[in-house]
């Protein structure tokens, strides 16, 4: 349904992002997950044809978006990062006004709005004024407006942003729902929210993607996996290191910090391997002392965070 | 076409849903009907002047009064225009409602045209206004109204080339405070521009004088359409309207 292929967006000499594919299939749901300035907003703004790309491509239902506009336009519904809405309008005046943009004919326009009211729960608010909504209910009225003209793809950037829990909760259950008859891709970055609402996950950081599969897939891959948080004294830091990393089945050994001689590891292990026995086997017949050997979960917030920090968390805790 | 209705119509909405379109005819009436008294006390005043001296000279409305009052409105509308201009493009940019309208499946021109006739009717219920006070005119006397009709028709078209401009400058800014002084100035520029001509004659000066918008005004004023004039104002307008349309266009690319 989506297919983008190196795409790449520079604002000035500034890279926002940087030759990134990926594909979703008819009726996924993917979570595009990142850090603030990652470049998912731009990647939506390009798949809606907000703006062009400054290299590569991108199709939607088959159409590219720099030669048919016009038909990727007609087949997607956008909710961006603010729910675009004028104060000025009562909520049934707002969805009417953007039926009739979409190409809504007059005839279904008043049928159309009745049911995404109904859906979106705002019905009960349909004759306020937007300007006096509060922010839950401009971002379902955000949300009524992009799925009113019943589109094949679904943008949404941030949907649950500024939501209290219910709300949340809500609106990933109306997502959940839009799923089957749309494709969606919606960003975010909360992890749970990826977990509960999508089929596959993008992590893109800096302009690139870091990782890309299916969120059952992502999870189970990580949850099987532990690391080993080890404390040694006894020698250098890069000796024990290297001593660790020689261990049958660990995978990473991170240095973590140093007191007083005290060097703290983190040790990551292949998934289904538990290595704890053969690390702290390892220390002691190198003939250091093993302060401390202790299993912490890694789960995927972690990994996250690893693959989406700037600098390793080691290099961070030196300085 | 339907994309341009409704575009002109949420428009048209919007100026009338905030007080800003109140704000502005009552500014226009309390201004205009000052002028209008003014100009109504000065020919009643001259008319018994003439009539005691026992010189009956015809007294003629359209020149003594009409002409004199449509330059008026002119010079009122180079103070409006920009209020009117001012957020067509910025709002939309600073609240992020342009990335449904860019995002919707309707062409760039649509959305332009579609508010650029919703500027231009706003300012046209303006001028019923100042029609309300003519209408007196006839009531009382007897003015040709061929003349008045041509003298609209130049208000008109001397607004929408100044909404032209005023749509363009929009596009190039959030702040709708920037807009409108940006395009008053310009307004400001082409009314001002005529007294240049007045006194030199080089390459320069003449053509500031052609740009003036006064220069191209004032024979509609007098009942008198000259081709050239309504090609000057229908050329602003095509240029205002290009701009503002490559405008929307490198907005896309800079985003
Ligand atoms: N209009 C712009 N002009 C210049 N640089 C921009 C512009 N918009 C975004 N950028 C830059 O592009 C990069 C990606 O921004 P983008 O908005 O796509 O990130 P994001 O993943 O949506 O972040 P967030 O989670 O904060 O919404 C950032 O470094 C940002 O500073
Ligand atoms: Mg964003």
């Amino acid at each position: 349904m989506i297919k983008v292929e190196g795409l790449t967006k520079r604002y000035g000499r500034n890279v926002a992002v940087q030759g990134i594919s990926f594909e979703v299939e008819k009726g996924q749901i993917v979570g595009f997950l990142g850090p603030n300035g990652a470049g998912k907003t731009t990647t939506m703004r390009i798949l809606t044809c907000f703006m062009p790309p400054t290299q590569g491509t991108a199709r939607v239902a088959g159409f590219d978006v720099l030669e048919a506009p016009m038909q990727v336009k007609q087949r997607i519904g956008y909710l961006p990062e603010n729910p675009p809405v004028y104060p000025e309008m009562e909520v049934e005046e707002y969805l009417s006004f953007v039926g009739r943009l979409k190409g809504i004919p007059s005839a279904e326009l008043a049928k159309r709005v009745d049911e995404v009211a109904e859906r979106c729960s705002v019905a009960d608010v349909r004759k306020k004024l937007i300007a006096k909504l509060s922010k839950g209910y401009r971002q379902r009225v955000g949300l009524a407006q992009a799925i009113i003209h019943n589109p094949d793809v679904l943008i949404l950037d941030e949907p649950t942003a500024g939501l209290d829990p219910k709300q949340i909760h809500e609106t990933r259950d109306l997502i959940r729902s839009l799923a089957g008859e749309h494709t969606i891709i919606l960003s975010t970055h909360i992890l749970p929210e990826v977990e509960q609402t999508c089929d596959h996950v993008v992590i893109i950081t800096r302009g690139s993607i870091v990782a890309t599969d299916s969120v059952q897939n992502l999870t189970s891959r990580l949850r099987g996996q532990e690391a080993v948080a080890v404390q040694v004294s006894g020698a250098d830091e890069p000796v024990i290191r290297q001593r660790l990393e020689q261990v049958a089945g660990v995978s990473r050994v991170v240095a973590r910090d140093t007191h007083n001689g005290l060097h703290s590891f983190e040790v990551e292990s292949l998934p289904g391997k538990n290595v704890r026995a053969e690390v702290a086997r390892a220390v002691v017949e190198s003939g250091w002392n093993l302060s401390e050997l202790r299993a912490v979960a890694l789960s995927l917030e972690d990994v996250f965070l690893e693959l989406t920090a700037a600098e390793k968390p080691s290099e961070g805790a030196k300085q | 076409m339907n994309n341009v209705i409704t575009i002109c119509q949420k428009e048209l909405k919007s100026y009338f849903a905030s007080p800003i379109a109140y704000l502005l005819m009552a500014m226009f009436a309390i201004v205009f009907g000052f002028f209008f008294w003014n100009a109504v006390g000065y020919f009643v005043n001259v008319s018994f002047q003439s009539q005691a001296m026992g010189r009956s000279f015809p007294m003629d409305v359209n020149e003594m009064i009409i002409r004199p009052l449509l330059m008026n409105v002119s010079v009122i509308g180079l103070f409006l225009i920009p209020l009117i201009s001012m957020r067509l493009f910025s709002e939309e940019k600073r609240s992020g409602t342009i990335e449904l309208l860019l995002t919707s499946p309707l062409h760039d021109a649509e959305i332009i045209i579609g508010k650029w006739l919703a500027a231009v009717a706003l300012y046209g219920c303006i001028l019923l206004i100042s029609g309300l006070n003519f209408f007196f005119l006839f009531a009382y006397g007897k003015p040709d109204w061929k003349p008045l009709v041509i003298g609209y028709l130049g208000l008109v078209l001397q607004a929408g080339a100044l909404l032209a401009i005023g749509a363009f400058v929009s596009t190039l800014t959030r702040n709708q405070i920037i807009a409108g002084s940006v395009t008053f100035s310009i307004c400001l520029l082409l009314w001002v521009f005529e007294w240049v001509a007045g006194y030199e004659t080089s390459t320069w000066a003449s053509v500031m004088g052609y740009m003036s918008v006064v220069r191209h005004f004032e024979p509609f004023s007098k009942g008198v359409m000259d081709t050239r004039d309504a090609v000057y104002f229908a050329s602003m307008i095509f240029l205002g309207l290009f701009l503002t349309a490559r405008s929307l266009e490198s907005l896309r690319w800079r985003a």
